[in-house]
């Protein structure tokens, strides 16, 4: 027993006697910082950094090839007399509005379907994400040909079916190009919204339904009292990312019209694209890029307020 | 409150018999156990009476009524789920009033029934908790107490008390018990824990693979089992059972694993060189000089008694003795069954033989 407590004492004093380098090896911070670099730096080049450079741009006169100026916030003042940036954001917030709330619905209504017992359940929920996995350009080319004035499968049946005479022009039309852009949307975001939902429902015990079910619910209060109340933690993450895709989006609608038919379907995004990269004008797109952050914080502020932990989720863990 | 009737009743998922004609009457105001191993059928019974699952066949009436094809909820039972299955997003009060919500009683009769039930549970401080910050026992509290709200024809329990700890299900045991001899209401318990079922049943029933081995008060489930199997699984330690034949020249005896002698109080008619299994309760031993010869491998005192496991006739039996003897491993004893409480069980049926 003396013996080993001498060596510890002994061991002590040697590690007193260490060089700082050999005590910072052994720091656990240290060490902590280190495992913490990559991801820092991949998120400080890739997010941060582009972030700062696109706010500071929207202060300048950039154009490609031109070193810009500081010109304080003439871009935004520009902007705001610009009626084509007006109607971008107003663009922008329908699309956001519609398609979220459609491909939540759907979303909602096919997780419930899903959760069910019934037939190729495993194949039915396999083609539930066939949307999501086809890249977006080439749904989007595949909706342009679907949509084509010409060539519309959709025109081509209702006039064999009698119901129209002449060709519908979806894409050249200002109301029915959003209502594309809007469908084809929905169609890409669905299985997202609807898969998480249904991982959701899965977490809910069936002897919870077993327990209403005895307690005099029908399926209706089985979904209102039970099935929803506990589904809302998740529906508010789901919405949340759904709402942010939505409204940056940029490719589905770049394939399919590029903004027209006379800008009735340009986002924030795709005017942003052909101002700074198609026009040139850096600093302006990225004033238009910017603008769309206070409408993003906004969604991410009411998920927040709406994911804070309900008190029915505090206390012990365990359950 | 009303009798329960389960009659010739078979359950079977696809082509496979769950239960193979399980007949259960049950008094108005009976405390009901059924226990047996698991996969025995006793869950999927129960759950058939709330009508959770379909019956296949034969008929279940609750009061006099056949309930085969009532919904659930027009039953008029409560169910508490081994699992509790509290809603998380409502408080202690909102869980125990959800069915008379859903029943459309007004905000008043809710209140008062809730804080009846509470009172009666000593939940009454914990209306305005979630579930999540309640601890085992009161969850279980609050489980209950969604079922006394209801003031049901029948209450089902479905293994209430296999997720709390050894203290606390001692303590929840009698307050079952004791909320059953105050409210009376006719009570199905289904448990795997036979001691559970001594403790609290007015009658055991004794399922195993889908069939019902017994029924009867505990004591005389104890005291005379129908089976083997019943015999083995009532008893906490177990019975010890004794392969051998009984012989009988003017005394019969049990004459077991290696010519060992053991008495006998009766033979069982025409019964010279018969297969039996003798079974013997380890308190049933005592050591007496015409004794058989055993080897003490193991002494385990508990205090109140010690539990000693000894060699006889080359087989490992249980003696549990409330007197002090000193034991010590390898010691040699004589142990004697008393003949008048030994239980004789063909070898091969495992049907009782001696009355």
């Amino acid at each position: 027993m003396a013996d080993v407590a001498l060596a510890q004492r002994n061991a002590k004093s040697q590690v007193r006697e260490a060089s700082a380098w050999s005590q910072l090896k052994h720091n656990r911070n240290w060490l902590g910082f280190w495992f913490m670099v990559p991801a820092m730096a991949f998120l400080i080049f890739f997010l941060a950094y582009p972030l700062g450079l696109g706010i500071w741009l929207s202060f300048t006169d950039t154009r490609i090839g031109r070193v810009g100026h500081f010109i304080a916030t003439e871009n935004y003042e520009w902007l705001w007399d610009d009626a084509i940036f007006w109607l971008s954001v107003f663009n922008t917030l329908l699309y956001t509005f519609l398609a979220s709330a459609i491909k939540f619905a759907i979303g909602l209504y096919l997780a419930l379907l899903l959760n069910e017992h019934m037939p190729f359940k495993a194949l039915l929920r396999a083609a539930v994400l066939i949307p999501f996995i086809v890249p977006t350009v080439l749904s989007a080319l595949a909706f342009w040909w679907i949509f084509d004035s010409q060539f519309s499968i959709i025109s081509w049946s209702l006039k064999h079916l009698g119901l129209i005479s002449q060709n519908i022009n979806f894409l050249g039309d200002t109301t029915w190009a959003r209502v594309c852009v809007i469908f084809a949307n929905i169609w890409r975001g669905v299985p997202f919204v609807a898969i998480t939902l249904l991982a959701g429902l899965q977490t809910v015990s069936p002897s919870l339904y077993e327990a209403a079910t005895l307690d005099g619910a029908t399926r209706w209060q089985n979904f209102r009292y039970i099935t929803y109340p506990l589904l809302t933690p998740i529906i508010a993450v789901v919405m949340t990312f759904s709402v942010l895709f939505t409204f940056t989006d940029f490719q589905l609608i770049w394939a399919m019209t590029r903004g027209g038919p006379v800008n009735a379907t340009h986002l924030m995004a795709t005017l942003s694209y052909q101002r700074a990269i198609i026009a040139g004008q850096l600093g302006e797109g990225a004033a238009i890029s910017s603008a769309m952050i206070p409408f993003l914080l906004a969604a991410i502020m009411v998920s927040w307020f709406g994911l804070q932990r309900r008190k029915w989720q505090q206390g012990e863990s365990n359950d | 409150m009303s009798s329960v009737q389960i009659r010739d009743v078979r359950k079977s998922f696809g082509n496979f018999e769950v239960l193979h004609g399980v007949t259960i009457p049950i008094e108005d105001g009976q405390f009901v156990v059924l226990v047996g191993p698991s996969g025995c059928g006793k869950s999927t019974l129960l759950r058939m009476l709330a009508g959770l699952e379909n019956i296949t066949s034969g008929t279940i009436s609750i009061g006099d009524r056949v309930v085969n094809n009532v919904q659930p909820k027009e039953r008029d039972i409560a169910m508490v789920f081994q699992n509790y299955a509290l809603y998380p997003h409502m408080t202690v009060g909102d869980n125990m009033g959800f069915s008379l919500k859903l029943r459309g009683a007004s905000t008043e009769e809710i209140n008062k029934r809730v804080k009846r039930a509470a009172e009666i549970l000593a939940l009454s401080p914990l209306l305005e908790r979630y579930p999540r910050q309640l601890s085992g026992g009161q969850r279980q509290r609050v489980a209950m107490g969604r079922a006394i709200v209801r003031d049901p024809q029948v209450f089902l329990f479905d293994e209430p008390l296999s997720n709390l700890d050894a203290k606390l299900r001692v303590a929840m045991r009698t307050e079952i018990k004791e909320l059953h001899q105050r409210l009376k209401t006719t009570t199905v318990y289904v448990t795997h824990d036979q001691i559970e079922a001594m403790t609290m049943a007015d009658k055991i029933v004794v399922m195993h693979d889908g069939i019902v081995e017994q029924m009867g008060t505990p004591l005389e489930l104890y005291d005379k089992p129908d089976n083997q199997f019943v015999a083995g699984f009532i008893g906490s330690p177990a019975m010890n059972f004794l392969k051998g034949h009984v012989r009988v020249n003017g005394v019969a005896t049990f004459e077991g694993p290696n010519g060992v002698k053991l008495p006998l109080k009766s033979a069982p008619a025409a019964s010279d060189g018969k297969p039996v299994v003798y079974g013997v309760r380890p308190e049933h031993f005592t050591i007496a000089d015409d004794g058989a010869d055993a080897e003490i491998i193991v002494v385990e005192p508990t205090g109140s008694e010690t539990q000693v496991f000894a060699k006889l006739g080359g087989e490992q039996v249980v003696a549990v003795f409330r007197e002090r003897h000193q034991f010590n491993p390898g010691d040699k004893v004589r142990l004697k069954p008393d003949p008048s409480l030994v239980h004789l069980f063909d070898d091969g049926t495992g049907k009782r033989l001696n009355a």
